[in-house]
């Protein structure tokens, strides 16, 4: 066996694992706050990209495109409070994931709608060559969204634990009676909660776009991190990031070890089979709290 | 979702050969546009929207696989003509939907320990792996690495079924059989289980439904239904049998179907899927008649995504009975006697 190839694939497979858990996260902010499995997120990452690499393009600065889609997306989260969460409360929780899924058809189509349906590039500035460690292939873009996965993930954990905005949002996924209670206004919560998801999706959106391009198949790396979010918990964001890991790290290492003897392509749905399993074993995942709802 | 109780089984076949005679009449329209672009996928989706209805809208159990057991049946309907000589066709459609119904309860496992959408996501798993294994492995297109083959000529005894109108009226006496079938199921016993399943498993248990069972029971038949809709949807309407159709899209498409027609209501796959089939097509009429020759067809695509999407919401929101409420409505407004009360 050759270990320097091993080792090589085996940190390719980490650091995609650490996209999807970017995408695991933006689910997981949602979930924990609303209970909601938010179909919708690959189409708000699928958004903000557009969006960012549309206005980048007319011209305007980075931070200036950053902005305006951030603020974009803030919208994107009133207008879902107002319009499906508001008046869907207290409907089965299956009724408010098919109403996402219909959201993402809206987001979907309004973003190709806005910006056209070609594929566009997007230029981080950062190289995508190997590290000069010998036999062992890390690119140092794959660095770069690893650093910056970390840094969002140290940045959520300390708005949660540190702000007043965090400790709102962990009261209504404590217990919602109890926050209406002590006068947190949950619609607000809400709002913003999805807010800071559509932020998610933005810096999702940025780095899966600039190393696929941006185009319609950004919307369903939402698909790829299903099983993640069955490994990891759905309201555990540390089991987001080792889910995450995992999953990246199965489907790589099966994709070049096990793929070539039944005809490859099995990255597809390798993911999915290992979280079934999991789910029949372990069904609140390695880090998950809230019972799963079950027979 | 749906929380109507079960309504009495009184009369209720009446609106059902109501709507068989429309469907018989309409076989006299001289038009082979209505058959094929129309009516017969209206009549494969309305198939596949009552096989899931049956398992998410009455037995509450959520599967985003549709396509991916419509493919099976397909595909299974095409091996089995072409692999066993002389096998006749109805046969071959029956085996296919047999064997897709057994797949169903394999898949269906996993609604032994989860609800909700931790099952839909498990669904989700029945999707891409049947679509990889079709697409890898090209012994299910009978050895063809194109991956798109031709539908073989299809026989009744001596009748080709070969026209437009003819493959309408096929599609028309399959679905028909299989629609009334559903509501004698619906209404009897085992339909009745379904729901007490779907509201409250633990109060069903005590009232002695064995939830286990009908549960793994409601996958196989919506399973066989569904089956039997790809091989509808292939043979009939597309004549071409290739996995590249049945897509997450697709499986999406028949859940809309049933959200949009109403959960637990055997017209309500009907109403939506008539619905869903209509929508584009009045969409790029109108888009031709406002906007001229240069209208994109692309265009249409993508209006017609986000006014799904809006309906999904608004269904949801307001009419979680779907369009059979409002058809229910209508009935109670105007008294007649040609409808009567049914599921």
């Amino acid at each position: 066996m050759d270990w320097g190839f091993f080792a090589g694939t085996a940190i390719a497979g980490l650091l995609a694992g650490l996209m999807y858990a970017l995408v695991a996260i933006g689910f997981v902010l949602i979930y924990k706050t609303s209970g909601v499995l938010n179909f919708a997120q690959g189409a708000m990452v699928l958004f903000a990209a557009l969006t960012f690499v549309s206005l980048h393009e007319a011209g305007l600065a980075f931070w200036l495109a950053f902005l305006i889609t951030l603020a974009a997306m803030i919208v994107l989260g009133i207008l879902v409070e107002a319009f499906i969460l508001r008046p869907l409360v207290n409907q089965p929780p299956i009724t408010l994931f098919m109403a996402t899924l219909g959201l993402s058809y809206v987001v979907e189509g309004t973003a190709q709608l806005m910006w056209g349906t070609q594929v566009h590039a997007l230029d981080l500035g950062i190289k995508d060559t190997p590290l000069p460690i010998p036999d062992i292939l890390v690119s140092r873009f794959d660095l770069f969204c690893a650093s910056v996965a970390s840094t969002l993930v140290v940045v959520l954990t300390l708005l949660f634990r540190y702000t007043r905005l965090g400790l709102a949002f962990r009261a209504a996924a404590e217990d919602q009676y109890a926050a209406l209670n002590t006068g947190l206004r949950l619609p607000v919560i809400w709002a913003a909660v999805w807010a800071v998801a559509g932020f998610v999706a933005l810096v999702t959106g940025l780095l899966w776009g600039a190393r696929t391009g941006v185009q319609f198949s950004l919307s369903l790396v939402v698909l790829k991190s299903f099983p993640v979010l069955v490994l990891g918990g759905f309201d555990s964001i540390p089991g987001a990031i080792v889910g995450g890991l995992l999953i990246g790290l199965t489907e790589t290492l099966a994709e070049v070890y096990i793929g070539p003897y039944v005809g490859g392509g099995i990255d597809e749905w390798i993911a999915y089979a290992v979280a079934l399993v999991f789910l029949l074993i372990r069904p609140t995942g390695l880090f998950g709290q809230r019972s799963v709802e079950r027979a | 979702m749906a929380r109507s109780p079960a309504q009495p089984a009184a009369n209720a076949f009446a609106p059902f050969t109501l709507a068989l005679a429309i469907g018989i009449a309409l076989g006299f329209v001289p038009s082979d546009y209505l058959f094929d672009a129309v009516l017969t996928p209206f009549l494969a989706i309305s198939l596949a929207g009552l096989g899931l209805n049956l398992l998410a809208g009455y037995a509450g159990q959520v599967s985003l696989g549709s396509a991916a057991f419509m493919a099976i049946g397909a595909f299974g309907t095409y091996n089995l003509l072409l692999r066993v000589p002389g096998l006749p066709l109805l046969a071959a459609i029956v085996i296919a939907g047999l064997l897709t119904a057994a797949l169903g309860l394999v898949f269906g496992l996993p609604s032994l320990r989860l609800r909700g959408f931790y099952l839909a996501i498990a669904t989700l798993a029945a999707q891409f792996v049947v679509q990889w294994a079709l697409d890898t492995f090209n012994w299910f297109s009978g050895g063809d690495t194109s991956g798109v083959v031709e539908a073989p000529p299809l026989m009744i005894v001596s009748l080709a079924i070969n026209t437009s109108v003819r493959r309408y009226l096929f599609c028309l006496a399959v679905v028909a059989f299989l629609t009334a079938v559903a509501i004698r199921l619906a209404n009897s016993r085992i339909g009745r289980e379904f729901l007490a399943v779907r509201d409250n498993e633990t109060a069903a248990r005590i009232l002695g439904v064995k939830v286990l069972s009908t549960k793994l029971f409601a996958c196989v038949v919506s399973s066989f239904y569904i089956g039997v809709a790809g091989t509808l949807w292939a043979f009939l309407y597309l004549r071409t049998i290739e996995p590249d159709g049945f897509d997450l899209d697709r499986s999406f498409e028949i859940l809309f179907v049933i959200i949009i027609g109403g959960l637990a209501s055997i017209r309500g796959a009907f109403l939506g899927a008539a619905f869903i089939v209509v929508l584009p097509l009045v969409l790029s009429r109108l888009g031709d008649a406002i906007f001229g020759a240069t209208f994109d067809s692309g265009l249409v695509d993508i209006v017609e995504k986000i006014i799904l999407g809006v309906l999904i919401i608004a269904f949801l929101r307001a009419e979680p009975e779907g369009l059979s409420a409002l058809f229910t409505r209508v009935r109670i407004l105007l008294p007649s006697q040609a409808f009567s009360r049914s599921s």
